[in-house]
């Protein structure tokens, strides 16, 4: 991230455009938006230095209710205007918003490329798990056998785990929150902000209109703490309300396993550390939850470090320009004579 | 070796073509052949003809690569018609070629590859040699590969290194038979292979066996000399359509004193242009191969937006992809220029084969009422100056730019006298800075009343935050709109600035000034009209010639222009697409003259269609 060059004394309101706010009432895209203008002071990143860049559908208009720069795009490109925006000015810190249609349906070969290249972008995919804009399709995020408007008889799509995707992808951040968890939604923005490269944050977000309590599981307080699994860097990961269950990696298993705390066997609870180099250990924890979300785990899943696509970029353009010789005028006169020349006089 | 025992005849013009299997190096002896005669100072145009597979089966039809060149002692237009020398290294290249010969044409022919095997790939009863099918020509057996070999046999190298250098033995001896220079081939060599020093001996070794093998044998009794063209002075390279337009969009990017980012995806026949940028970082020019090319012109798009110049190169079924993205390009009212090297289609089509087909595609091949700049260059070299003009456009007026090139030109090569940078135009742009309405509010969509053109705020400017996108936009504020008079004002306007766009007068070419008939081309269909027309001119018969670089706008003269005839011959090498145009802009009824057949037209064709509207109406 880039450092500011003055303090800045921001507060949440700078971050707000004059553009009046056109999601449905109750939208969970409300509740980012909120934790997103909360944040941005912290970051102390003047707000001219900062861009949204979205695709199309109701996670899109975000960029328009920014008091930052910002581009609502095209649907699923997001990530490929961002990714030469960002590429080739460094000095920027790029966020890029977008939602399970948009990121995994028509836009997935972006995602997984940005992600690959590692390029420099804050990807936050708000998932509801239903196409909200064009009034209530099921998404590539939709359950197996959900009845939606296109799919009366039931879904026959199995749907993405978006976090496997970005692993599978060679993501180098990869995190996951709910909208309606402020003060986790506003820390893992803070880890994805914090980290160099591509971080993807999978945002559970309600649409009270075509999916309303889709994640109502791991939201309500009744069942919350028997589902959600809060994953803490250096923690033990247990989970239940009194920590009765506990993840563990069951010998000669690849995966992880959800235990009863209580009856462990010799077993012992998975210390959590998401800079572990191996995606393997990420992966299973993705895998730990489905469509059900009977075990959701939360927060940062991985945080790697590995060079950028704008270092590597910015890198070969400065080792050129370090042979440069004359101006610019005379660099292309001896371009343009270079090769087998003739004169006629 | 005394070249002296050899009558030497002087000729004005000749056409060589080299055909060979993909993998006999056609293309590179060609190029060498180009150099060696640009250096001698004659004028040159040249065409490669090769498939789309990279080793199609050796020895059949589908396989055979050609390069021909065109070299005189005056200034010429196109490759030529039909050559006047053919060199078959295989019965393939002898089938696939022999029909464009003219009686009397010269045909050397590499006897080593005539087997009954490979005659019978490609369906030869008898050799061709034997069985006097080829009466009519002056066939010169070469044992090729057998005396390459030999030659190289003191050198030791691999058997099949030897045998791969046959083509510098036939680029010796054509050398030799059209007193060719050859120390700018010998320097090639030592460049091309630095690393195997044994490879630079045997080619060398194998070129100057076949030079001597003409100096020597008693088949080629004439030696042959094309004196140097008369051209304008100054210092020329030779230089394809690619790499012109790539060097073009450099020289854009010095111009206007902005980085050049190039979004691309690999696609024939515009990948060249993306090799050739790729080479120039020290100019600031960033080359991205996307994912797709979708996301190429996305990425060109994305730092377009944050003030580069942002190009993407392609070809039609590439340009088809990025429509949605380019009509966003429209809306957002940013830079941007995108290449199409057009291909013979629709869908894969013949991708080594040239087309003008996708002139619709670029005027109209977007959803909504979505209006840019369209240019096309007319030559090889001109591409420098049209990959400049378009990036003048783009810049100036903030619009995407479709820039029309096509297979002909990309590949075929000419002199081009170079230009000196300070002979360019100066694109300097200026980015936002200051907010421009009231109270310090930044109005995104104010326009420049001279260009219509609205401020180009990039990302990192304080106090001129703002938000832009695909959604309809309001008038100066830029903000989302639903408007309907809004939304009328904001079509209206897209269209109105394109059209205002001030682009060149069509010239006219009609020196007697008496024609009655006009023939209007557009790209590069340039050199065989133009050559159709000075063949007609000679023979008394006036024409007049005008060529569109600009395709949109329409340079403002062109409906007077064509008034003024008789008759107006469009060529195309599609099904009449600017003939369309002409026709339902100006309500005039042009002769449409079309080709689809993958290949450019010849001046021969021309010339006799020509011919009979003067004549006949």
């Amino acid at each position: 991230m880039a450092s500011p060059v003055v303090e800045l004394k921001l507060t949440a309101k700078d971050f707000k455009s004059d553009q009046e706010v056109r999601w449905c009432p109750g939208c969970g895209d409300y509740s980012i938006l909120a934790a997103m203008q909360r944040f941005m002071p912290e970051l102390g990143i003047p707000r001219e230095k900062i861009v949204f860049i979205s695709g199309i559908g109701c996670s899109s208009r975000f960029p328009y209710y920014m008091n930052t720069y910002g581009m609502h795009s095209i649907h699923g490109r997001a990530p490929a205007i961002a990714t030469g925006l960002s590429s080739s000015r460094p000095d920027l810190t790029v966020w890029v918003v977008t939602g399970d249609g948009d990121a995994l349906s028509i836009g997935g070969n972006h995602l997984i490329h940005a992600l690959r290249r590692n390029v420099n972008l804050k990807i936050l995919l708000f998932n509801n798990r239903i196409y909200g804009l064009t009034k209530g399709q099921y998404s590539p995020t939709s359950e197996l056998g959900k009845i939606t408007k296109s799919t009366p008889a039931g879904s026959a799509d199995a749907p993405f785990n978006p976090l496997s995707l970005a692993l599978g992808a060679e993501a180098t951040f990869v995190a996951r929150t709910i909208d309606s968890d402020a003060k986790h939604l506003q820390s893992v923005l803070r880890r994805a902000a914090e980290h160099e490269g591509s971080a993807f944050v999978e945002i559970y977000q309600n649409c009270n209109i075509f999916n309303d309590g889709a994640f109502e599981l791991i939201k309500d307080s009744a069942t919350r703490d028997d589902h959600l699994i809060r994953l803490e860097q250096g923690q033990p990961i247990t989970f239940g309300s009194e920590s009765q269950f506990s993840v563990v990696h069951p010998a000669g298993a690849f995966g992880l396993a959800v235990r009863d705390s209580a009856a462990l066997d010799g077993e012992t609870p998975v210390v959590h550390d998401a800079t572990v180099d191996d995606p393997a250990y990420a992966f299973a924890l993705t895998r730990l939850s489905g469509s059900d979300l009977g075990t959701t785990p939360i927060g940062v899943f991985r945080d790697v470090k590995r060079p950028t696509y704008d270092q590597l970029i910015q890198k070969q353009l400065e080792d050129a320009k370090a042979q440069v010789t004359g101006t610019p005028d005379e660099m292309l006169d001896q371009l343009l004579n270079a090769g087998d020349t003739w004169t006629i006089m | 070796m005394a070249a002296g025992a050899k009558r030497v005849e002087q000729l004005d013009r000749v056409v060589i073509r080299f055909a060979g299997d993909s993998g006999d190096g056609m293309q590179l002896t060609g190029d060498r052949f180009t150099s060696e005669t640009a250096q001698l100072g004659n004028d040159i145009s040249t065409l490669p003809n090769f498939p789309a597979e990279i080793r199609a089966p050796a020895g059949t039809l589908p396989g055979v690569s050609s390069f021909q060149v065109h070299f005189a002692d005056y200034d010429i237009l196109t490759p030529g018609d039909s050559p006047h020398v053919l060199v078959a290294m295989n019965p393939a290249a002898l089938k696939a070629n022999v029909a464009d010969l003219p009686p009397g044409a010269d045909i050397i022919v590499n006897t080593d590859e005539f087997t009954k095997r490979n005659l019978q790939k490609v369906g030869y009863a008898a050799s061709p040699l034997e069985d006097g099918s080829l009466e009519s020509f002056s066939v010169h057996p070469v044992a090729l590969t057998s005396m390459t070999v030999g030659a190289l046999a003191e050198l030791g190298v691999a058997k099949k290194d030897a045998e791969r250098a046959k083509n510098m033995f036939a680029l010796g001896l054509l050398s030799w038979m059209y007193s060719r220079p050859f120390e700018s081939t010998l320097r090639f060599l030592e460049r091309k292979f630095v690393k195997r020093p044994d490879l630079v001996a045997a080619n060398k070794a194998a070129f100057q066996a076949g030079w001597n093998f003409g100096e020597t044998t008693e088949d080629f009794s004439v030696r042959y000399e094309v004196k140097p063209a008369k051209m304008r002075p100054g210092t020329y390279r030779n230089i394809t359509g690619n790499q012109a337009l790539a060097l073009g969009l450099v020289a854009a990017g010095v111009r206007a004193k902005l980085p050049v980012f190039l979004g691309a995806y690999p696609i024939t026949p515009a990948s060249d242009i993306l090799h050739e940028l790729s080479k120039h970082k020290k100019f600031g020019v960033t080359t991205v191969q996307a994912e797709d090319e979708i996301a190429a012109v996305g990425a060109a798009l994305g730092a377009s937006y944050g003030g580069m110049l942002g190009v993407t190169t392609t070809s039609g079924p590439g340009v088809a992809l990025k429509s949605e993205t380019i009509s966003l390009a429209i809306a957002l009212e940013l830079p941007l220029v995108i290449v199409d090297v057009q291909r013979a289609g629709p869908s894969t089509g013949m991708p080594t084969k040239t087309e003008q087909a996708d002139l619709n595609m670029a005027l109209y091949g977007r959803h909504g009422e979505a209006p840019l700049a369209v240019i096309a260059p007319k030559s090889p070299s001109d591409c420098f100056h049209a990959a400049i003009e378009a990036a003048r456009i783009a810049l100036t007026y903030r619009t995407p730019v479709i820039l029309l090139s096509d297979n002909y030109v990309a590949n075929g090569s000419e002199p081009w006298l170079l230009p000196s940078s300070d002979e360019l135009p100066d694109l300097s742009v200026s980015f936002a800075t200051e907010p421009n309405g009231e109270n310090g509010r930044f109005l995104p969509y104010l326009r420049d009343p001279e260009t219509m053109a609205r401020p180009w705020a990039i990302p990192g400017t304080p106090g001129l935050e703002h938000r832009i996108g695909g959604l309809e936009k309001a008038d100066k504020t830029g903000d989302i709109s639903y408007d309907p008079a809004n939304h009328e004002f904001m079509v209206r306007t897209r269209a109105a600035r394109i059209e205002a766009i001030p682009v060149p007068d069509v010239e006219i070419e009609d020196n007697d000034e008496n024609a009655r008939v006009l023939v209007l081309g557009w790209g590069s269909t340039y050199g065989p009209i133009g050559a159709a027309c000075r063949a007609l001119r000679q023979r008394g018969l006036p024409i007049a010639q005008a060529h569109l670089r600009h395709l949109a706008p329409l340079p403002a003269n062109l409906g007077e222009v064509l008034g003024a005839y008789d008759k107006v011959v469009v060529p195309e090498m599609n099904l009449g697409q600017l003939a369309h145009v002409i026709r339902s802009r100006f309500l005039i009824d042009v002769v449409p003259f079309n080709q689809v057949s993958g290949l450019p037209f010849t001046a021969a064709t021309l010339e006799s269609m020509l011919e009979d509207v003067v004549k006949n109406g």
